[in-house]
């Protein structure tokens, strides 16, 4: 019995997954479309844009840090990179790594500011959001960027398994989810991001540079925002910069849903990927029961107050 | 004896300019946002009127939609910089009343713009939209456009509560001809041939969700009515991707440049457009009337609303898609 104890994993990761299938159950037995093919993959081209920029936004919790900066920056990316390809004409894919190379110089930003200033994480990403919101409305004269090459929403393009269509940016999302789950179980690096938000003291005493474990992640979140960004573009056909106004706090519900501690080193990336298809099951499956947006909302608070407590509980049972 | 001439001059002239200064009207605007592109026509509009009559204009806004605590400091400020008369759109119809309360007392002349307070007579006169007529208006349009087919109607919504997503929506069912809450209701009427109504907090990309989440309750849906008009271009997105779009009427509120457009490309077919650079020149009109005779403003005043469409149905007026540009808000 020990033995099969010791295998499972703990109750904080597979909580989502429970929570998960409930509310599919639920719903699949009160609507009658909601568990179709068609369906479900539509909840998971709804969640893609959380869903990723949640990837980089674990990231930095499990260092014990936070970003509110997240979803300004996302869109910031969006209108520089559909901005250089419909304005300034340049090729799809060096406008779409100009957008990511943004991103990347936020979470530079983020990064710097909280290793060599020594300000808290919550209080750089809100000045942060501050100014990428303003640089976007400013770059983008509050105008839709339209008029996209049809290579730029590529990623929004579908393809059929078995009578479904799905999308390719949900795809990616997927891929790159396995990708950082793996790099974070089994390279150093990846345990490093553990280590630093576990005890950065004594990570940095053992003689890793937590610094540059911390800049590391702020930065590659922000190679993530990027991508998030395109994939909004696919999704969307256009360059909003009134978008990603609140993917900030969908992206931490997500990671919080998803069992990760807001307190740092525990936490596994693909709960994120739970976490954020719970809100859009929750969401979907409403609307087909034709309930009021509302109760969403409640749902979704019930929830996370649920998530937090578990991590909370099998924190003191662990010690 | 050269030297005091010009001392002499600079000096009369200071204290014309400052004697001008103490006349000249100071009107504050507050905004519900500042990057909203409606607010930001509105202030130009407010700047313009102000530069013309030769008013001083102090403008602010909240953060966000809903930042009732960001406009309290702005009409707080505004008041102490020695504004006279308050212009707002107010973004918690009933939470920005104290406030309100306590620069009237003060002698301050407060005007609300597009929308509301929650009662209406907190403020002195409100120079809106009637959001219903809006409502109304395109009600007739997708009535008359759908014809003898039975209504398969989809609503976007803005969020619950809001009154201006209530007011348009309720109206658009009267219109459409079915049974709906009046003008001073703030919930959302329900009717049978309403199919599915989900929120959009008047956003492009949440507007597209929207739309394939009802999309699955309702393939069969023929009417959409959406909030404005960045939820409708999302609506549109999600029915083009479901190969729907030629079999759906979609219609919206706002008339700005952006949506004009998308009316004359077929995305929308009408929309309720309305006038905010109206709204703002109004008031600062009011608030120059005012520091000059000390007659207030009152009651209520529509700005009007013109419905834009590219193909005129019978039985309802409407306007063609030139006009609408030529008088459209935002960019053209």
């Amino acid at each position: 019995m020990d033995i099969l104890k010791s295998k499972l994993p703990p109750l904080g990761q597979l909580g989502p997954f429970i929570a998960l299938a409930i509310a599919c159950a639920f719903f699949a037995v009160t609507t009658e479309r909601f568990f179709s093919g068609e369906n479900l993959s539509l909840i998971l081209q709804q969640v893609m844009v959380v869903g990723v920029i949640a990837i980089g936004q674990t990231l930095i919790i499990l260092t014990a840090g936070i970003d509110l900066s997240c979803g300004m920056v996302m869109a910031l990316g969006s209108i520089v990179m559909t901005k250089f390809a419909a304005d300034l004409g340049l090729p799809t894919p060096l406008a779409v790594l100009c957008g990511i190379g943004v991103t990347a110089l936020f979470g530079l930003l983020n990064g710097l500011l909280v290793t060599r200033i020594k300000l808290p994480p919550f209080i750089v990403t809100l000045g942060t959001f501050n100014i990428a919101f303003a640089i976007t409305q400013l770059y983008s004269g509050a105008q839709t960027v339209t008029d996209l090459p049809d290579s730029m929403t590529w990623l929004g393009n579908t393809f059929a398994i078995g009578g479904t269509n799905v999308s390719l940016g949900t795809v990616l999302m997927i891929l790159l989810y396995l990708g950082v789950w793996f790099w974070l179980r089994e390279t150093g690096a990846g345990r490093h991001v553990y280590a630093v938000g576990n005890n950065p003291e004594a990570t940095r005493l053992v003689g890793i540079a937590t610094d540059r474990v911390l800049v590391g992640v702020y930065v590659l979140a922000g190679v993530f925002y990027g991508i998030a960004s395109l994939l909004a573009v696919a999704r969307t056909g256009v360059g909003d910069p009134n978008a990603g106004q609140t993917e900030n706090l969908d992206a931490i519900t997500a990671v919080v849903l998803g069992g990760t501690s807001l307190f740092g080193g525990r936490g596994v990336v693909l709960g994120s990927l739970i976490g954020a298809v719970v809100v859009g099951v929750l969401r979907n499956g409403l609307t087909l029961m034709g309930v009021s947006s509302v109760y969403q909302v409640l749902v979704t608070g019930i929830l996370v107050i649920l998530a937090v407590t578990v991590d909370q509980l099998s924190r003191k049972a662990a010690r | 004896m050269f030297t005091k001439i010009p001392l002499a001059a600079t000096a009369l002239t200071l204290l014309a300019a400052a004697a001008a200064a103490q006349n000249q009207p100071v009107v504050g605007l507050i905004t519900k946002t500042e990057t909203n592109p409606f607010f930001v026509k509105m202030k130009e509009g407010a700047a313009e009127a102000a530069n013309a009559k030769g008013a001083k204009l102090l403008s602010g806004a909240g953060k966000t939609d809903g930042d009732n605590a960001g406009q309290v400091t702005a009409m707080e400020n505004m008041i102490a910089a020695g504004a006279k008369t308050i212009l707002i759109t107010p973004s918690d119809s009933k939470a920005i009343i104290p406030a309100i309360k306590k620069a009237r007392d003060k002698g301050v002349m407060v005007i609300a713009l597009d929308s509301p307070t929650d009662p209406a007579d907190a403020t002195d006169a409100l120079f809106a939209t009637d959001n219903y007529k809006a409502g109304v208006l395109i009600g007739q349009y997708a009535k008359a456009a759908l014809g003898n087919k039975p209504a398969k109607i989809v609503t976007l919504d803005l969020f619950p509560g809001h009154p201006v997503g209530a007011q348009r929506h309720n109206g658009f069912l009267k219109g459409f001809g079915l049974a709906a809450p009046d003008a001073k209701s703030n919930e959302l009427g329900k009717d049978a041939a309403v199919l599915c109504m989900a929120d959009s907090f008047g956003d492009r990309a949440k507007g597209q969700t929207a739309m394939e989440n009802c999309l699955q309750k309702a393939p069969e849906v023929n009417v959409v009515y959406t909030i404005n008009e960045p939820a409708a271009a999302g609506a549109y997105n999600a029915l083009k991707k479901a190969g729907k779009d030629k079999d759906v009427i979609i219609v919206s509120v706002d008339g700005g440049c952006e949506g004009v457009a998308n009316v004359g490309k077929g995305i929308i077919a009408a929309t309720s457009q309305q006038y905010p650079l109206k709204m703002a020149s109004m008031g600062v009109e009011a608030g120059i009337e005012y520091a000059k005779t000390g007659k207030k403003a009152s009651g209520y005043t529509d700005t009007g609303v013109t419905l834009i469409a590219a193909k005129p149905v019978a039985g309802v007026e409407s306007k063609d898609v030139k006009t609408g540009t030529e008088l459209c808000w935002g960019k053209k």
